[in-house]
């Protein structure tokens, strides 16, 4: 399965927005934290999950899918909510904890919800399984269209819930795609360490459902597998199961040493973005100036959505009460 | 006070006030569906979902595997999704395995979403023991679900108030934890309480989740329990009449929300408070009861309060060791004599 050109400008503008968005959320993030970092100062507190270099499994995915479908993600959501079109505005507004934010900054950069686009994150390893399982079957018991995509990282699928819910789903031939975002590391443990079988794919195969392996974090490579992996779902035919060789180029979070990553590991990683763009403008999808321009409007885009939020208010603290219930 | 209308004289167990309930609510709103462990065909495990795959075919009605985080998360997901999905957590002591999917999800989700997400589901899970299960069969855990924000939590005692709460846990928007004790089913080889199996009107109704009811009004001692506990309260209410005394039992029905109110008044008359719970000792909703009357300005209790309650241990096999540290009716009756005499 080809990208049309539109759809592989689509894929790399998604990722251009969604590294600039990070590169402004780090600095941000760093204000208040030098000389001495403390988690909890500065204009965005609390622990921050960086998504760079795991662009491709995003766009890969999203660019198949529509506002209507269902995705749940991880507490490395950045990329995936700017791939599913999460609301730019609300969501940096969320990050910063302020009234505007999508849940008035109850939530924070782990726990995103944008109804209007049916996401959702959580910042439990495997938590969106179950629930991307339930989407699925909610459309299939009501005759709606529509898939579930569940991303996860490649820890997560030595979790029970992630067994569970590749069961259940192939039991009930939902409509349901699961996407392990393999960064070969479970904050400081790597796979081969923690995995007993090298690629997580072939787990598909006890659930008797189809295993796809996308190799070397490519992005059309996503692109095809999820296609395949959407379609399917789709026509009704179940489930699937792909992973995709990614690069967590940033720490587990912000603050993290990483000592524990052996040297050079990270250098010899390939940046996706660079590589894509090269492929693009060497195919003839994209040029210079086409380029310039698209990166221009994507930092246009965040600084925007920065300015909507660092003017926001904070909600008043007793508003802390509200909620709970509907 | 609430005050109940028993328009019928048709009496049902709470297993088929359940099940009637849930069967009303399905054949109204087709967004309501019920997922769990047995039942389909059996129809579960404690009869609660009794004739509804029958009626209503492997659809609506699902058996799931084995898999309580996969098919509890896939409530959520399902509620989040439009529809209004009662699932089954056959014993609740099974919660250690879901655990996430119930207060980091089903919990939460409303609260992380700015309450535009709501997840409009009932989790319905049987309690108690006192039939020589163990330890890992025979919890009732009120306290610790009624602890974790952002569930309602209802414990019905009879059919009435069972049929009631469960039409109302299903119209709510909210995650509603909906907890049946075993002992209350009507289920014969679980030691049924007759006074559990009363008149249930035919047609749809509602019991409001949150508020409290007087099952016996008195005016020397407040008796508060819940589920099982109300009928121990009650036999004990009866002993305490032959003495002279004068018993008031309460009813909670609701834990969360906690109508501390109706608890409040009956202490505020009585001025003895008397909690009774078979869940454990500390920690719990005898603490918390004891507590909402000791805090409030108004409180006004000419003795110490009491509670008699599960102790701080595993719940033992042996019906000898089991039995001994049940909550029942005389231990109830000890503790109001020792109050006076402590008085």
């Amino acid at each position: 399965m080809q990208p049309t050109a539109e759809q592989r400008r689509w894929m790399y503008r998604h990722m251009v927005l969604s590294r600039y968005l990070e590169e402004r959320i780090e600095a941000l993030y760093m204000e208040g934290k030098t000389p001495v970092f403390n988690m909890a100062k500065g204009p965005i507190p609390g622990e921050m999950h960086l998504s760079n270099g795991q662009e491709p499994c995003a766009v890969g995915v999203c660019a198949h899918l529509t506002a209507d479908d269902i995705v749940t993600a991880t507490h490395r959501p950045h990329h995936i909510a700017v791939a599913k079109g999460v609301d730019l505005d609300a969501m940096v507004a969320e990050i910063f904890g302020k009234a505007t934010g999508l849940s008035g900054g109850r939530g924070g950069h782990m726990h995103l919800f944008d109804g209007d686009v049916n996401f959702s994150c959580s910042g439990i390893i495997g938590e969106g399984l179950g629930p991307a399982v339930g989407a699925a079957l909610s459309r299939q018991m009501q005759g709606k269209p529509g898939v579930a995509v569940a991303f996860i990282g490649e820890g997560a699928a030595n979790q029970g819930a992630f067994h569970e819910a590749l069961n259940l789903a192939a039991v009930w031939k939902l409509p349901v795609v699961f996407v392990i975002e393999d960064n070969a590391w479970g904050i400081s443990v790597a796979k081969q360490a923690a995995t007993a079988v090298p690629r997580n794919d072939v787990r598909a195969a006890a659930y008797g459902m189809p295993g796809h392996h996308v190799a070397d974090n490519d992005v059309e490579g996503v692109y095809a597998a999820a296609g395949e992996a959407i379609a399917r779902a789709r026509e009704g035919l179940g489930p699937s199961l792909i992973e995709i060789e990614t690069s967590r180029l940033a720490g587990h979070f912000m603050g993290d040493g990483e000592d524990y990553r052996p040297k050079g590991e990270k250098e010899g990683l390939a940046d996706p973005i660079p590589r894509y763009r090269a492929a693009l403008l060497e195919a003839g999808v994209l040029d210079e100036a086409g380029d310039d321009a698209l990166v221009a409007e994507a930092h246009e885009r965040v600084e925007a959505a920065i300015r909507f939020a660092q003017q926001s208010d904070f909600l008043p603290p007793e508003a802390a009460l509200e909620t709970v219930f509907v | 006070m609430t005050t109940v209308t028993k328009s019928a004289s048709r009496k049902l167990t709470i297993a088929r006030a359940m099940a009637e309930a849930t069967a009303q609510e399905m054949r109204v709103d087709p967004r309501v569906f019920v997922m769990g462990e047995d039942v389909g065909p059996l129809g579960g495990v404690f009869g609660n979902t009794r004739g509804l795959f029958d009626e209503f075919g492997p659809e609506r009605v699902r058996d799931t595997p084995i898999s309580e985080t996969a098919f509890i998360g896939a409530a959520v997901g399902a509620a989040s999704d439009g529809m209004r999905p009662i699932v089954e957590l056959m014993f609740v002591d099974f919660f250690g395995v879901c655990m996430d999917a119930i207060y980091n999800l089903m919990a939460k989700n409303t609260y992380f979403s700015g309450g535009k997400i709501p997840v409009p589901m009932v989790l319905m899970t049987s309690t108690g023991g006192g039939y020589s299960d163990a330890g890992q069969h025979s919890q009732c855990l009120y306290g610790t679900f009624a602890h974790l924000p952002g569930m309602k939590v209802v414990v019905p005692s009879n059919a009435y108030d069972a049929k009631g709460l469960m039409t109302a846990a299903i119209r709510d928007d909210n995650p509603v934890v909906f907890m049946y004790h075993k002992a209350l089913q009507g289920m014969g080889w679980l030691g049924t309480e007759k006074g559990a199996t009363v008149a249930v009107p035919e047609e749809a109704y509602t019991v409001e989740i949150g508020k409290a009811a007087v099952t016996r009004e008195g005016s020397d001692l407040t008796l508060v329990s819940l589920g099982a506990g109300v009928h121990h309260c009650l036999r004990a209410a009866q002993a305490l009449e032959a003495e002279g005394f004068s018993a008031e039992v309460i009813d909670l029905r609701s834990l969360v929300p906690l109508d501390r109110e109706t608890v409040r008044e009956s202490v505020a008359k009585t001025g003895r408070l008397v909690v009774v719970d078979e869940d454990y000792h500390s920690y719990g909703v005898s603490g918390e009861i004891i507590a909402s009357v000791a805090e409030h300005p108004g409180c006004r209790l000419r003795a110490a309060p009491k509670r008699v309650a599960y102790p701080d241990i595993p719940i033992p096999f042996a019906p000898t060791m089991e039995q001994w540290a049940l909550p029942n009716a005389d231990k109830i009756v000890a503790a109001f004599h020792q109050m006076l005499s402590e008085s």
